[in-house]
């Protein structure tokens, strides 16, 4: 049933809209801004909205560190991690959402309970791990740790979105002759793309936002994005304007993927949110 | 839709190869004599990272690997490999702190610089701090101790005079008389981010000058002494008449931006600020910085402070030669020529070498050095406090635990400097803090 609203209210609620919109935007903007004023520019209070604009940051940047080699190592662990996700998700959030036992509710909720800890907690083994296995310092060691780390939200999310689709469809496919894996691959996996595409994406994101594990198993062959940012922060001396220059450049290729997938994305996240 | 299912196949398939293929080629082992080193984001860092080209082409069979990260995380991030023996790094960028804890610890190996090194000519006060039972376990790259900043412009409108060596009664006076809120320029700005590098840097340097210290004989915490009080009120006082607002959040970075930007009238920081604060193209108040010796309280003596950072190998590496190699030309009396060639003598790294400071050119170029010499000549960290004590360090105290009581008490006395607690309160909290913690780690009964 359509709600009416009044011409105000409508007015009030894109208003409103509109001020989160740039109040979350607002730092992105400054970080863009910043990172074409000079170290002084930059520092200056009260803060310059109008300044001569220069590149002197990004040279120095690209000079100092080889920005390509960080954002591959970005692409592939975030892409490598996500796609081992979803590929161990699928089944988990299949058994979990049409073959449910009496201990599934309580899975679920211990996967999520995994999010909880803080990840130091864990350090010194994982750390230990990584050094007997020889994957520190490695995109295939990070992209497993990435890849369990976000194993619990994709699992969930994955058995939320397989949940709204109808039982009955499955079962049409067994009455064919459809066998297990024909069950999920032909008629389970096209009915929950949107799903596993907004899955998928936001496990992207946060693989490739992910900092403690980067900047603490690795050291220089497989750093990404994250890593590089942290070189540009300095104890002592300016660096906004180097920092905001190298944050711009690591934020921006997610930034521009979100951009074009957001319709894909927000199709996703309200995947059987309306019925 | 079958079409489908052999699509995913395929790419699982694919991916997975490709995957492994590429791991395995990016975690391959690289040449024998390829040293990664773990530093911090300085400028005189990144100086030695743009001239080890130089090191390159003279040591060919040597590669260099760099891993630039801010000075917190690679704290958190060479503890955690030198402690686990993982062997990540070649060479690690440490504090004066960590080098006689980690030598006692066994993580780092000895380094014997051959007679050409000439260690001598480094500063008796910096090498005193890098030696563990009479052996050398890092070298330093460059050093800092305190000094005073202050507006000359400022200071000359107002008729006053900066003493080479003031007090800091006569501080809090001259802060009182200079400061113009309404044109943003504060009498003084201090350290009042919480952390053990950060405020209590500043704190402790003080509290000695007014005849506290942080232990007593048997290990007893004396937060809650005279002298204490006397100088942390001092400190909130000087912050709450005349220091910026939001006092709290500044380390050495925002004090150097509100001063390099002209809206502090003295600062009380580390030397290092002295080369900022006089290059032109960082600092807005070039021409107009006067210096002097860091503040005597009423104990007018003791430890100020002095803070260097090194290069150390730690054990487990496996280039121990060669990192001791790259270690010492870094920190050799060649390697300042070459700076000085290749940017000029103000951009040498300073505090290490006392040829550096007999050079006139440095001398001319730097006029702060004399004031940075004798700084650290005076940093006395292994002196004697008001009362006998018993551990060495000046701003800090060289035990394992004070990283973490150092940031326990200066998070107190931030909520002290906020308003949130009086001085009173927030001594005797750290006190209590302080002994808890102590009589966990063993050191009191």
């Amino acid at each position: 049933m359509a709600v009416k609203r009044s011409r105000g209210a409508s007015i009030a609620i894109g208003s409103l809209g509109w001020i989160i919109a740039l109040w979350i935007f607002f730092p992105l903007f400054w970080m863009f801004l910043t990172g074409f004023k000079s170290e002084v520019d930059a520092i200056a209070t009260p803060p310059h909205l109008f300044f001569r604009p220069t590149l002197v940051s990004y040279a120095e940047v690209f000079e100092r560190a080889n920005y390509w080699h960080f954002a591959l190592n970005t692409v592939l662990i975030s892409v490598g991690a996500t796609f081992v996700a979803i590929l161990l998700s699928i089944p988990a959030a299949y058994a979990m959402a049409f073959l449910p036992g009496k201990r599934t509710k309580g899975t679920l909720l211990w996967m999520l309970s995994t999010r909880m800890l803080p990840p130091v907690g864990v350090l010194v083994p994982i750390y230990l791990i990584a050094r007997d296995t020889h994957l520190l310092d490695t995109v295939v060691g990070l992209a497993i740790v990435d890849m369990l780390t976000n194993l619990p939200i994709t699992v969930w999310m994955l058995y939320t979105f397989f949940r709204e689709v109808p039982l009955p469809i499955l079962e049409a496919g067994r009455m064919d002759g459809a066998n297990r894996w024909q069950e999920i691959t032909v008629v389970l996996l096209p009915l929950a793309v949107p799903g596993i595409a907004s899955t998928a994406l936001l496990s992207m994101i946060l693989c490739w936002n992910e900092a403690f594990w980067s900047l603490n198993l690795t050291s220089s062959q497989a750093a990404p994005l994250t890593a590089f940012i942290a070189s540009f922060s300095s104890p002592e001396g300016l660096f906004f304007g180097k920092l905001s220059a190298a944050s711009t450049l690591a934020v921006a290729p997610i930034l521009i993927f979100g951009w074009f997938s957001q319709k894909q994305l927000v199709r996703g996240l309200t995947f059987g949110a309306v019925k | 839709m079958f079409a489908f299912s052999s699509f995913c196949r395929k790419t699982v398939l694919s991916v997975l190869i490709a995957g492994t293929a590429l791991g395995s080629g990016l975690s391959a082992a690289q040449a024998d004599s390829t040293l990664t080193i773990a530093t911090v984001n300085n400028g005189d860092m990144i100086i030695m990272r743009q001239l080890s080209k130089e090191f390159e082409k003279t040591h060919p069979t040597i590669h260099l690997n760099w891993v630039t990260l801010e000075e917190n995380i690679l704290r958190q991030r060479v503890t955690t490999d030198v402690a686990t023996g993982a062997g990540q790094f070649d060479i690690m960028t440490i504090g004066n702190y960590e080098v006689p804890i980690w030598a006692k610890q066994k993580w780092l190996a000895e380094i014997a610089p051959t007679a050409a090194y000439d260690v001598n000519d480094i500063l008796p006060a910096v090498r005193s701090g890098l030696t563990y039972q009479d052996k050398l376990y890092a070298l330093p790259f460059y050093a800092e101790s305190v000094m005073t900043y202050y507006r000359k412009d400022l200071f000359e409108k107002a008729g006053l005079k900066m003493p080479e060596s003031p007090t800091y009664d006569q501080i809090r006076q001259f802060a009182d008389k200079i400061t113009d809120k309404s044109n943003q320029v504060y009498g003084i700005c201090l350290r009042g981010k919480p952390g053990w590098g950060e405020n209590m840097a500043f704190v402790t340097s003080m509290v000695n000058s007014f005849g506290g210290q942080w232990f007593g004989n048997g290990w007893k915490p004396m937060l809650d002494s005279a002298a204490w009080k006397a100088a942390i009120n001092w400190y909130v006082s000087a912050l709450k008449a005349d220091g910026p607002p939001g006092a709290t959040s500044n380390g050495f970075n925002e004090n150097l931006a509100l001063f390099a930007s002209g809206h502090c009238g003295i600062w009380i920081d580390s030397t290092v600020a002295g080369g900022l604060l006089f290059d032109p193209k960082q600092s807005q108040v070039a021409d107009k910085v006067g210096f002097a010796a860091s503040p005597k309280g009423a104990y007018g003596k003791g430890p100020t402070w002095l803070w260097s950072w090194n290069l150390a190998i730690p054990a487990s590496s496996k280039h121990t030669e060669d990192a001791q190699t790259f270690v010492t030309w870094a920190t050799s009396k060649e390697y300042v020529q070459l700076v000085a060639r290749e940017k000029g003598w103000v951009a040498v790294p300073a505090g290490t070498r006392q040829s550096t400071y007999d050079n006139p050119d440095y001398q001319k170029a730097a006029p702060f050095a004399a004031f940075v010499k004798n700084a650290i000549a005076n940093s006395d960290p292994n002196g004697q406090t008001a009362e006998p004590r018993p551990y060495t360090g000046a701003q800090f105290v060289s035990i394992p635990q004070f990283q973490a009581i150092g940031t326990q008490v200066g998070q107190t006395i931030a909520a002290a400097l906020s308003g949130q607690m009086t001085v009173d309160q927030a001594l005797s909290a750290s006190q209590a803090s302080t002994t808890r913690t102590m009589r966990q780690a063993s050191y009191l009964r």
